[in-house]
């Protein structure tokens, strides 16, 4: 595959909210989706999503009591080199005008992204998660793994930001002593909310013809053994992962060597400054000034936390998915050996 | 003479959203139409996308917002530069005059188009999907007339569409019509599941023709015996030490993920002390 490359840009948020009826102050419980927008997800993964992995798009619905209602979705295009005058704020509200005018659910609520292996923590996704969330309450970003859905069942997954790190994020303070305060860890990032995929009834008599006329076999692509590549790249981006998280932490460690060095060495000066002071004194002469300290010995600069957690959090992603995958194909062997038993 | 035009392919994403625009049609507005978006090719034409375009229709006359269209295409365009319009597609059931007007601007559009009916309102208890190309009849000459020949459809899926539409399938068989997203060993188990449902129903189909209730058919038997043969067979020891080595190689990751995340959670503990 191509290598990958972080996303430059994402969906703006809306410039105002729209009005939802009632603010709601609970978060959202549930996400139901309907499977048009399901099906618009995959076909454009599939068809744009080939070149440079991630295809994103903006989420279009409502909100009911403590659920929200995705209704439709509509592609945003990539952000390529030679686009410089393309302006996405324009798209966007073009694309939603004229959706208003056939009567498709306007109102922003979220966004999605698909994902390389389930590499989706990152800092442009934090951000734009707390753009949307900030000006929407109830927003979510769904994220869609087009290589695990290849694999034999649909992987979308709808994530929020927890209220400690929207605070957070808010207050821009994302130094060790502010997380500390705050105490997060990096589960307390994102919080999943449980997906339910609901139809309306035409739509259901469309899939009834579809099944009535579709002549290709259901693929049972789920029970195939043989996916230890997929095994391999996760493994290879977990270890890439561990590799940034070890080096992240030799830095922080050297930071606060530096800084303990600083405070025996400022300690030192202070005593010296005394002793010298009293030996001035002894001999009658006018004391040394005393000289501002602080501006002696600068303090180092505390390496940024936010990156580390957000490293550690993903790396939590990957080893799940590990997990996820070992024990599907644990059953998957054991499935086999009980086939092979009968035979032999 | 029949004409034998190209074959048309379809998405699910395509009816899916021309079923969605049919419910939230205006007011009064007894069918919707709209663009068909896709690729051509020299037999087939593939439809990947659509959008539906408002529109206006009484009596003796139609209005099409053609604005609204050539804005929608532009910004479809930017997304996916490969579709092109091919065609156009109208819910309801029969052909009315007006089509013939709407096609006629969609032929300045695409060349060739072709015209899709879904029957949203189920008239003959179906949902019947119909692909239509125009052709020429009548007198040269005199009065020249535009007849509508059917096309021949096919519903063909990207493979990660076909797991998409899977699962919408079995979210109709539940309940209140909705269904979560399973995770998990739940995903193998229910694969499962559907394999045994299909076995015993190849059993019972052996069953009936060994009793002599069912004539036996060649066909079915040369698939069967493939079937058998696709176990491959092995030697016990050789089966003993393929499954133990993979059993080994998936617990020696899960314990290492495992460890990973006790890891990250200790260092997270150390930082915050």
């Amino acid at each position: 595959m191509a290598s990958r490359k972080e996303p430059t840009t994402t969906p703006t948020a809306p410039m105002a909210s729209t009005s939802s009826g009632a603010t709601l102050d609970s978060p959202v419980k549930q996400i139901q989706i309907e499977g048009l927008v399901v099906l618009k997800i995959i076909k454009h993964y599939q068809e744009e999503g080939q070149g440079s992995e991630v295809v994103q798009g903006v989420l279009l619905g409502l909100v009911v009591e403590d659920r929200l209602e995705i209704t439709n979705c509509f592609p945003f295009p990539q952000h390529t080199e030679d686009d410089a005058d393309f302006d996405e704020v324009q798209y966007q509200m073009e694309m939603m005008r004229s959706l208003r005018h056939v009567n498709i659910d306007h109102l922003h609520v979220g966004w999605y992204q698909s994902t390389y292996y389930g590499s989706f923590v990152s800092r442009a996704l934090l951000d734009s998660q707390f753009s949307y969330q900030h000006a929407i309450e109830e927003s979510v970003v769904l994220v869609y793994d087009p290589i695990k859905t290849a694999q034999g069942s649909l992987s979308l997954k709808a994530y929020r930001l927890t209220p400690k790190l929207m605070e957070i994020c808010k207050e821009k303070d994302f130094s060790a002593e502010g997380l500390k305060k705050a105490m997060i860890g990096f589960e307390h990032m994102f919080e999943e909310v449980p997906i339910v995929i609901k139809n309306s009834h035409l739509i259901n008599v469309l899939l009834w013809e579809l099944e009535d006329k579709s002549t290709v076999a259901d693929k049972h692509e789920l029970l195939n053994l043989s996916s230890s590549n997929h095994l391999e790249k996760s493994l290879q981006l977990l270890m890439d992962r561990v590799d940034d998280m070890s080096q992240d932490i030799v830095k922080y460690n050297t930071y606060s060597r530096n800084l303990s060095k600083q405070q025996q060495q400022k300690h030192q000066y202070t005593q010296r400054r005394q002793q010298e002071n009293a030996q001035r004194q002894t001999r009658g002469e006018p004391p040394l000034p005393e000289e501002d300290i602080s501006k002696m010995f600068k303090p180092p600069q505390p390496p940024p936390r936010m990156d580390t957690l957000l490293i550690a959090g993903q790396i939590n992603n990957y080893c799940q998915n590990v997990k996820e995958f070992t024990s599907q194909n644990l059953g998957k062997l054991f499935m086999a050996e009980a086939l092979q038993g009968h035979n032999s | 003479m029949a004409v034998h035009g190209p074959v048309v392919k379809i998405h699910p994403v395509v009816l899916a959203s021309i079923a969605d625009s049919y419910e939230r049609r205006n007011e009064g507005a007894s069918r919707v139409i709209g663009t068909l978006l896709g690729t051509v090719d020299k037999h087939s034409v593939e439809v990947t996308n659509c959008f539906s375009v408002p529109h206006n229709e009484s009596e003796d006359e139609v209005a099409v917002d053609m604005e609204f269209a050539k804005n929608m295409y532009d910004l479809h365009k930017k997304v996916s530069p490969t579709e092109v319009i091919i065609g156009w597609y109208a819910t309801g059931f029969d052909i009315t005059e007006h089509s013939v007007l709407i096609h006629e601007y969609y032929s300045r559009e695409a060349v060739n188009p072709i015209h899709l009916t879904v029957d949203t309102a189920l008239q003959s208890s179906k949902m019947n999907i119909r692909a239509y190309t125009s052709a020429q009849m009548g007198v040269p000459g005199k009065t020249v007339g535009v007849m509508f020949t059917p096309l021949s459809i096919k519903y063909i899926y990207y493979d990660t569409e076909k797991i998409g539409v899977g699962l919408l399938q079995r979210t109709r068989d539940a309940p209140n019509r909705a269904k979560g997203l399973t995770s998990d060993l739940c995903q193998v188990g229910g694969a499962a599941n559907r394999v045994q449902d299909m076995l015993t129903t190849v059993l019972a189909y052996i069953e009936d023709v060994l009793s002599g209730k069912v004539q036996a058919d060649n066909s079915v038997g040369r698939f069967l015996t493939d079937l058998v043969s696709k176990v491959p067979k092995i030697s016990a020891e050789d089966f003993e030490s393929m499954l133990n080595s993979n059993i080994n190689d998936l617990l020696m990751v899960t314990y290492l993920s495992n460890l990973t995340q006790a890891q990250i959670s200790l260092n997270e503990k150390l930082v915050v002390l």
